[in-house]
């Protein structure tokens, strides 16, 4: 009994001492909650990047914490509510698999801001946000168009989903925008994170003639197993050169920080409110890392041209006619898929010799 | 399917398996002497780890190795404290065992990941790899790869060959009448535990050093487990176990391959492959009690107390 009366004491004690530190221009609390550990050197590497550089962007404006390694079941929850519990303004979830947790711990908090990345449902205090990989993706299949000479790329291709068939897609029509000859092979190994998996797979695909490998799981090893092999490969998620000094084309790097900086901003100023962002190259939320010296100079052109006309807003990847593999008009003529249609892709564009996964 | 790319499968296939027959190697001695280890995939966590870190920091892989089979067994030498000395039972601390190295491997390893070192290369046997298409497949490998067929004759010859390997089944079959007759039950038990931490350890340095020579969080991607099943599989025999872990070796492959292939499978389906494998050999097992019964040692997870 006499505990739970100093606990009370001391809640009390916390709660007046918060609250007049607050009129005193307390920095803000910004939590975030990752699915892997940050030295992953991918995903979850490049969210704890931007929320270092957040820090540095806004000396004492802002304290952040974090929280790695959670799995994304009721461990999530727990997680989220302990973030919100102890004050955080703002929580960023950063896994799909967070949606539904955040979504219940929202609940609970109304006047605390959720962010979850990559997913779709959207409450009043709970906005969502997601990278263009897809341009990046785009660009990266021009470069391995122009470079491959067996006129067949490879795709290690983690789990069915929208996300991973946009990207297979946009990789596709960027390579026969240049190679009408390409041909590319994918293959699924239902993980995001498996290195030996991983290995296993860029092998096989070698094996049988790919000469450009792209990736959509989150180790380096692939990018080890084509410089070992001799062959070329574009990075994912974080810039991953240092592990193929000669077969890097270049990293398809996310960077989180200007939709950080601006969600911090727009909660101070209380204009934040709960939308679908969708960052890409034209705010550097998608970048082209450590574009390799060693690349031909027509590659290192069309890399760059490509780049700045999706930048610019003059190109759309996704723009009609595109016919899907079963040869039904999937884009019309002079269409360019909106972000809702992006979120729904789940066919494959016409070439490629593989099916949808039911 | 040509001749080439069976050659690749068949080659890829003994990488992919050689993990899993070395920790299974290990357990299989274990359990001979009747203790049950589920704790593989945390001993071989410790193992990636350990043998990644001392490799990176003295330039030796070989000494990597070395310093991962130390960890093993230091690893399973607090097993065997607890499940022998404290009598805990082996099941729940054989998975303790597990959860601490997944959490252990991490913490030790938080710096170091992503780093990379320059792993084992491949050493082509003279003359032996000038076999006609065999020669490609057993003799162009990292020397781990060699390691493991002499660890596994060895093995072989010690469980059917000699007094030793006598001791080990009596012990596994019925402790209290292996004690009644002089036999070192403790003594026996405790060292077929460390040689399974030694082994696990030595797969995990296989992992960090030559399969992907890096360190990352989890890196064994729950080999560990599929090795305890692989023993099972080759009802407590080597022959079966090589072949066990080949086999699966081929499978995994064969579900990447596959679909490259461009075959019109779900890949989903693909991914069963190794399990349906391992299911198969099961319901084969199963179906055959007497078989089981036989090759099973008896007193498998059952704590000896010398003191009844």
């Amino acid at each position: 009994m006499k505990t739970r009366i100093f606990r009370l004491l001391a809640v009390a004690a916390l709660t007046a001492g918060c609250s007049l530190a607050a009129v005193a221009d307390e920095p803000m609390k910004v939590g975030f909650v990752y699915v892997g550990p940050v030295g992953d050197h991918g995903w979850s590497y490049e969210h704890d990047r931007a929320r270092k550089e957040l820090e540095k962007a806004l000396p004492g404006q802002v304290k952040t914490t974090f929280v790695e390694n959670v799995s994304e079941g009721a461990d999530a929850e727990r997680v989220i509510t302990q973030l919100a519990k102890s004050g955080n303004k703002i929580i960023f979830t950063t896994s799909f698999g967070f949606m539904n947790p955040t979504l219940k711990v929202a609940k609970k908090f109304p006047n605390v801001v959720f962010e979850h990345a990559t997913g779709y449902k959207r409450t009043a205090n709970v906005g969502t946000y997601i990278q263009r990989a897809y341009e990046g993706r785009y660009v990266a299949g021009v470069a391995a168009g122009l470079l491959t000479k067996s006129n067949t790329i490879g795709y290690i291709a983690s789990f069915p989903i929208p996300e991973v068939y946009r990207d297979i897609d946009a990789t596709f029509l960027g390579a026969k925008s240049v190679n009408p000859n390409v041909k590319i092979k994918i293959v699924w190994v239902n993980s995001w994170y498996d290195p030996g998996k991983e290995t296993d797979a860029a092998n096989a695909l070698i094996d049988q003639g790919v000469d450009v490998l792209m990736q959509h799981t989150d180790s380096p090893a692939p990018m080890m197993v084509a410089e070992k092999r001799g062959i070329r490969a574009v990075g994912q998620a974080s810039d991953v050169a240092s592990y193929g000094p000669k077969a890097h084309i270049f990293s398809i790097q996310d960077n989180w920080e200007p939709h950080y900086l601006k969600t911090v901003e727009a909660v101070k100023n209380g204009t934040w409110k709960p939308q679908d962002y969708w960052g890409g190259f034209a705010d550097d939320v998608v970048r082209l890392a450590s574009i390799n010296d060693n690349l031909p100079k027509n590659v290192k052109d069309a890399i760059n041209t490509t780049y700045t006309k999706i930048k610019t807003g003059e190109f759309k990847p996704f723009t009609g006619p595109i016919k899907d593999n079963t040869g039904k008009e999937v884009v019309p003529a002079g269409h360019s898929l909106t972000d809702a249609e992006l979120a729904q892709i789940n066919w494959f564009v016409e070439g490629i010799d593989s099916n949808i996964a039911k | 399917m040509d001749n080439e790319l069976l050659l690749q499968i068949l080659t890829a296939a003994i990488k992919t398996g050689t993990p899993l027959l070395l920790v299974a190697l290990g357990e299989m001695v274990c359990e001979k002497s009747g203790v049950l280890n589920l704790g593989q995939e945390g001993m071989m966590l410790m193992g990636a780890v350990c043998g990644f870190i001392a490799a990176a920091t003295s330039g030796s892989l070989i000494f990597g190795v070395l310093m991962a089979m130390l960890a093993g067994m230091l690893m399973s030498l607090l097993f065997g404290v607890i499940s022998m000395h404290l009598k805990a039972n082996q099941v729940a601390t054989g998975l303790a065992l597990t959860i601490f190295g997944t959490g252990l491997s991490a913490f030790i390893g938080s710096t170091y990941v992503g780093q990379t070192v320059k792993g084992f290369h491949a050493i082509v046997v003279p003359v032996l790899s000038n076999i006609p298409f065999l020669g490609s497949i057993l003799f162009k490998h990292d020397p781990l790869i060699y390691l493991s067929w002499l660890i596994t004759i060895a093995v072989g010859l010690f469980c059917t060959k000699t007094r030793g390997g006598l001791i080990l089944r009596a012990v596994g079959e019925n402790p209290y009448n292996a004690n009644a007759i002089g036999l070192p039950v403790m003594k026996v038990r405790y060292m077929a535990i460390l040689f399974g931490g030694a082994m696990a350890g030595l797969a995990g340095s296989y992992m960090s050093l030559a399969y992907t020579p890096m360190w990352m969080e989890n890196m064994t991607g729950g080999r560990g487990w599929i090795a305890l099943a692989l023993v099972v599989f080759s009802s407590w025999k080597t022959k079966n176990l090589v072949l066990g872990a080949y086999l699966f070796g081929i499978a995994s492959i064969m579900h990447l391959v596959l679909q490259g292939l461009g075959m019109k499978i779900s890949p989903n389906l693909l991914a069963m492959l190794p399990y349906l494998a391992t299911l198969i050999v099961m319901i084969f097992i199963g179906s055959n009690r007497m078989k089981e019964k036989l090759s099973a040692p008896m007193s498998l997870g059952q704590t000896f107390d010398s003191r009844v």
